[in-house]
This record gives C-alpha cells, structure tokens and sequence, in this order.
C-alpha cells in the first residue's frame, strides 16, 4: 500500500545501513523522542542494522506510561459513579490503578467503554442525555487537537452532560528537562513526527539552539528511523546543531494552524505531574475557563484517592534515557505487561513493553525489514 | 499513541456541522474529520489519527526524499541539504 512498501524496502535500509557505517567515527548516543518510534525500532530490529557505536536510548513519548497514577485512580473511581458512561481510547483500558484497572471496574457493573474517536463520545451523550458521558482525554500534541473539537463541538451542539478527564503533555518540555538532568546522555534527539504534524518544529529551534543539540524531526517508518538515524549521525560528525525535518511528506515548520488555532481556543498551559518524571513546568493542557463547564475534575468530586507506587521500579530513569529495561531487576521478573510495576511496562508502546514483546527479535537476523 | 495511519479520501460529507469523509485505509473504510485539512480534495492521501486527519500526504516532497536516499552518494545529499539548511547555532 502506497505510503506503507516503500519505506520499508529492505534493500534501502540496507543501504542506509552502509551509509551509517561509513559515516560514523566515534560513540554517539540519540534518543528516539516517541513511543510509536521506539515500537518500529524493536519490531523490526533496527538496531541491528546500526554500527555498535550508535546507541538507541528510548524517550518519555508514550502518553499513557505518563499519565500518573493519581489520575488513573480518578478515572476508575468516575467510572463507578452512577450515570456515568466512561469512554476511553482501547489501550488505556487495562492500565493498572492502585487497585483495580477501568476494565475490572466494568466487570463489576461500571458502564467503560472503548472508543475510537473522541467525537463518537457526542454521538452516546446526545442518545443518552440523562446520562453523564466522561471521556479521558489523554495524548500529547497530537491527540489534543481531536479532544479540543470534542468539546468546541458539545459547546455548539449544547450538550451538557459530556465530560473531559484531561491529560494533556507536552514534548518540548520534556525534552528540556531530559537535557538538563547531570545524568543525560542523549547528545541527538530524533523528534516526534506526529506532534510536528499538529505543532511544526518551530518550538524546537530554541532547544538544539540552547543545548546546542541536533533535532531530526522524524517519521514511524523503518526507512524513516534509519534515515532520521543517519541525518542526526551526520550532524554530530560535523559538529552541527540544526533542527531538520526528515518527515516532509507530513509536515511543515509552521504545522498544522487550523489544529493550533482550537487549541489555543479550547486549552491553557500548565504545569502538569509526568509519571516516573515530576512535575515539569508549562508541560500540558488544561480546559480553559471559556470551557470549565466541560471539566471532569471539576463537575466531579471523588475524594482524594490513595495512590502507591513501587519502589523498585526504575521507569524514571528510563524515561530519561538514564537506563534501560535489562538494567531493571524486576524487568520480566515480577514485571510484566500483565502485571505492570510502573510507567514504561503499562502501555503496548512504553519502553519496558516493547522490550518485553519484541526481545525475542533481539537475537534474530533484522531479515524482514 | 501518536499512531497515524495514512488514506485515501474518497467521499466528502457533513455531519452535524462538521466537514467528515470516508477514507479507504487499504481497502478498510472508516470516517473522519476533515475540520483540520481545509482544502483537502477526493483522492488525496491524508494521516489519520483517532478520527481526524491531521494532515495531507505531500505526494511531491514524499517522491523528492524516496530518491534522495535511493542515491548512492545520499550522505553527500543530505550534506548539501544541512549547509543550505538555516544554522541557528
């Protein structure tokens, strides 16, 4: 299929491959920013096909492992109130809460159920209007935009009785916090496409300047991650520091204005908690005061939720590209995707469920790419 | 998360006040909302994600970078492309 074949042509990765080779002197290390970018490379054993002193570390850009705990727990403990229907992206189903996950909580007689658009959640409010329908509005950049027309849309439609749980991060400023932390090792980001898509590159410019940092803003496909790959070995060889855009075909700087424009309508910046990462400052979105009425957090009051986390788990540091899955004594051990201990082994796209999945791949021939 | 999928828009309509179409994701169809992709024409390829197009499939720049790496001197290319790339360093 068109878009799909050709940007996984062996025979081209192959020779991006020897490019890589013949390019690279010495040790580098770049950090693949999202979750979809970090699931490519293990599927398909893209590492493998890089010279041993390119290292691969594995970024904060999967939005479920972010999302904290704390807010988990308000989704489910929502989930339970009467009337509610509670509507949720598939994946975010089976994330483990402090005691039970939103699947569990429907087994139990809640009314969860999975959507495939935020917009399908207007559809089952306007049939059931004596019923309150919550959707849990996770994602980064990306995402948002949707859920910014879900409520811009329930507002023209004068719906009352449809709710936002949000949980909306931002990439940049991860990427900065990663950078100052004395422990970082990422000296090239490969950026995440899709955001870019929806926000352009311009808000990178600032940090390759600042950190004196190579960006390639890059794509999800193999061919994509080999040539991202190669643009930000080539910078570090020549001691460049530029933002490039190796994901043409969808983006440009300025992004997607139609998409920035509703979300500059619907949502204000704020600091928000990150899962295994602290607070980090201007790092998400909230409702703003035009569409409060939309709240969940507001228009539903659960008590304050005790929430625990393990203290083993070491998903923190692998968020920041610090450590990896193996460096985890717990890692396939007491934790698994069934039975996740923290952020990176709760989501199919987090870095510990990727390793977990596809390492049986690790010691195989990257043949089918 | 962030997963887009690339389609083809093949039919155009409203709903509720809202630009939608249908769009064929290798022979599967699904709809989606256009609001973002102003403009957007029956047969071209956009990326979808949860139900909306997020943008339009630039056809040209997609050939353009296809034979920048079927080159053989491509690190070369992509040199070029970096020195005539703005440095903001």
């Amino acid at each position: 299929m068109k878009y799909f074949d050709e940007y996984r042509d062996e025979q081209l990765a192959k020779n991006i491959s020897r490019q890589l080779k013949e390019t690279v002197t010495q040790n580098w290390t770049i950090m693949e920013v999202c979750g979809g970018q970090t699931h490519t490379i293990l599927q398909f054993g893209l590492e493998q096909l890089l010279p041993p002193n390119v290292e691969l570390v594995h970024g904060p850009g999967c939005p479920i492992c972010v999302t904290p705990l704390a807010l988990i727990d308000k989704a489910i403990a929502i989930a339970q109130q009467p009337d509610v229907i509670f509507c949720s992206f598939g994946d975010m189903l089976r994330v483990p809460g402090s005691k039970s996950d939103l699947l569990g909580v429907k087994a139990l007689g809640a009314d969860v159920r999975a959507v495939y658009s935020p917009l399908d959640c207007l559809a089952i409010a306007q049939a059931e209007p004596e019923r309150k329908v919550v959707f849990f509005a996770v994602g980064f950049e990306t995402t948002a935009p949707a859920n910014a027309m879900s409520v811009w849309q329930a507002k023209r439609m004068g719906l009352n009785n449809f709710f936002l749980l949000c949980s909306h991060v931002l990439v940049p400023p991860a990427m900065s916090i990663i950078l100052e932390s004395s422990s970082n090792r990422v000296q090239g980001f490969l950026g995440p496409g899709h955001v870019c898509s929806i926000m352009g590159y311009k808000e990178y410019i600032p940090i390759s300047r600042q950190y004196r940092i190579p960006i390639i803003i890059t794509g999800f496909e193999p061919i994509d991650l080999l040539e991202g790959i190669l643009r930000c070995v080539i910078q570090l060889e020549e001691k460049r520091a530029v933002v490039e855009n190796q994901y043409g075909r969808a983006l440009t700087e300025q992004g997607n204005l139609a998409a920035q424009a509703l979300l500059k309508e619907v949502f204000a910046i704020i600091d928000r908690p990150w899962r295994g990462m602290g607070v980090i400052p201007k790092s998400g979105y909230k409702l703003n005061s035009e569409y409060k009425q939309f709240d969940a957090e507001l228009a539903f009051d659960v008590g304050s939720v005790d929430t625990v986390e393990s203290s083993i788990c070491i998903s923190g540091e692998i968020l920041r590209g610090v450590k990896k899955p193996v460096d985890c004594p717990a890692f396939a051990k007491q934790c698994t995707p069934e039975n996740p201990l923290g952020a990176t082994m709760v989501s199919s796209e987090g870095t510990c469920a990727s390793y977990y999945k596809f390492s049986r791949l690790e010691k195989k021939e990257a043949s089918h790419v | 998360m962030c997963l887009a999928i690339p389609g083809l828009v093949e039919e155009i309509f409203h709903k509720e006040g809202l630009t939608m179409a249908k769009i064929n994701f290798a022979g599967m169809r699904r709809s989606a909302c256009l609001e973002y992709v102003p403009g957007v024409k029956t047969g071209d390829y956009v990326l979808v994600h949860v139900g909306f197009a997020i943008s339009v499939l630039d056809q040209e720049e997609a050939q353009r970078s296809l034979d920048l790496l079927k080159q053989t001197g491509e690190v070369n290319s992509f040199k070029n492309e970096l020195d005539n790339a703005r440095d903001y360093t």
